[in-house]
């Protein structure tokens, strides 16, 4: 009982510690990647090439003010961020990076629990995490802030289902909702090939999900200033930061072990096919945000009502209706 | 139906183009490491020049400081004796103050100058940690052998 609770703290915080640092790169692979899509360099002043631009960003942010604005409700404008960040990370303990390994002659499972429920979890969990967006936008007293959570709680629950669709197809066809099992049954052929549909549909609900160009509207610049997170500052401001970037890794994650085979491919190691792969789902989002203006608000609820979800449930159907006629 | 097809082609295109572009030159340059050059006629930082003999150009004569209009430039003329020649005419400058704080380098000292002495150069790094620091003085201004500036030092005004 020991052993095993110690075993798995170690593993949390070896999980915590490698995410937050891929999260605090991620920022910097956007930047310098953004910039290269717009002919510029980006930040490469702080260490080599820029690599020691996120800990410089984290020092600053930590050591700013934490302010509160007046009219701010001072217990909910302090729990949000930590809503946001919390239920972002949260779902790391389910989500596969890699195969079982051996070490030392012990099995080391690369994944915190494999849950038998663990897609479900980590979709339950993306909606909690909606809880921090409203709750910062309310509790700010700011009309920009506020708008921004209303918007953002539109969007969240309509490309969640989306996003539940795409995902509950690929459920169907492998049989299980656990992560590895499903990743598991991906040894021969990849769902993103026998899943097509589902595949556009998880991409595209994805970058909604995670609020990024052009589905960015609940902090459109332009119109919102920052949107939810204009009334933050300092170390709050970092905590929704880290909890948006946590959430396009997770998506990359999933992504990666729902329709790209996970850590199946040929002679790399497990995990560093998932590591490419997560990798190359970051680009694409960067890709897009570099390439494709907003949307407008009833544009994004149009394209999610009556045109998405129809074909997430039209995929759906023909989907168990296959496996039906297979006789699965 | 159409409309769709033709829309989803059209954003795959330009995601095309952004992708082009990532492997392109980029346009802007690091730049402490690498200092695009200035055009031929920027304006930046003030030289007082020298003639090729090696005496100064500034003759006192204070044009430029009527002609600037935001009132950055002090000089105190002095007159030339046989013994202390400093100039070609009559009189010489024996104080001359440039305030970069107030300068807004719009040459028109170089403009109103009779004898082309102060010059606007190509040196545009000016910042300073005090105010006191940013006004220049004469022996800052005055380049320190001629055609230092980069100006040739046997031109006529």
């Amino acid at each position: 009982m020991v052993e095993a609770l110690l075993v798995a703290a170690v593993k949390s915080a070896v999980m915590l510690a490698l995410v937050l640092t891929v999260c605090a790169y991620m920022t910097l692979f956007e930047r310098r990647l953004i910039a290269g899509f717009q002919l510029r360099y980006g930040p490469n002043r702080v260490g080599p090439a820029g690599l020691l631009q996120p800990f410089a960003d984290a020092v600053k942010l930590i050591f700013k003010e934490s302010f509160r604005p007046a009219g701010a409700d001072p217990l909910v404008y302090w729990i949000a961020p930590g809503i946001a960040m919390i239920t972002a990370l949260f779902v790391y303990a389910v989500i596969p990076l890699g195969p079982t390994l051996t070490v030392l002659g012990r099995p080391v499972p690369l994944v915190v629990a494999d849950v038998n429920v663990g897609i479900l979890l980590v979709l339950g969990a993306s909606s909690i995490g909606v809880y921090g967006i409203i709750l910062g936008g309310w509790a700010a007293n700011s009309k920009y802030a506020l708008m921004g959570s209303l918007r953002s709680s539109a969007q969240v629950l309509s490309y969640e289902l989306v996003l539940g669709l795409a995902v509950a197809s690929v459920v169907l066809s492998a049989g299980t909702l656990s992560l590895v099992e499903i990743v598991n049954a991906q040894q021969r052929v990849w769902f993103a090939v026998t899943q097509p549909v589902a595949f556009v549909l998880f991409l595209l609900g994805a970058i909604a999900e995670t609020g990024r160009a052009p589905f960015d509207l609940p902090e459109s610049e332009q119109e919102l200033i920052a949107g939810y997170q204009t009334e933050y500052g300092g170390f709050n401001f970092a905590m929704f930061y880290v909890g948006e970037y946590v959430g396009i890794v997770t998506m990359g994650l999933l992504a990666a072990n729902l329709f790209l085979g996970g850590w199946h491919g040929p002679l790399l190691p497990g995990p560093v096919w998932v590591a490419v792969k997560t990798l190359a789902f970051a680009f694409f989002a960067v890709w897009l945000r570099a390439t494709l203006p907003r949307v407008r608000q009833d544009q994004l609820m149009a394209l999610s009502w009556k045109v998405l979800i129809e074909i997430g449930f039209l995929n759906l159907l023909v989907t168990a209706a296959i496996l039906a006629w297979r006789g699965g | 139906m159409a409309a769709v097809f033709r829309q989803t082609v059209a954003m795959l295109r330009g995601l095309l183009i952004t992708g082009r572009y990532l492997f392109r030159r980029r346009v802007t340059a690091p730049y402490p490491d690498v200092k695009p050059p200035v055009a031929a006629r920027f304006k930046g930082r003030h030289w007082l020049t020298l003639y090729a003999d090696g005496l100064e150009r500034c003759v006192g004569c204070e044009l430029c400081v009527i002609v600037c209009p935001s009132q950055a430039i002090y000089v105190k003329a002095a007159e030339n004796t046989p013994e202390r020649q400093v100039s070609k005419g009559e009189r010489h400058a024996e104080e001359f103050q440039i305030n970069m704080l107030r300068c807004i380098f719009c040459g028109f000292c170089e403009e109103a100058c009779p004898t082309g002495a102060i010059v606007l150069g190509h040196d545009y790094e000016l910042a300073g940690y005090t105010r006191a620091s940013m006004i220049y003085t004469k022996g800052m201004l005055t380049e320190p052998y001629p055609g230092a500036s980069g100006r040739d030092p046997g031109r006529e005004v």
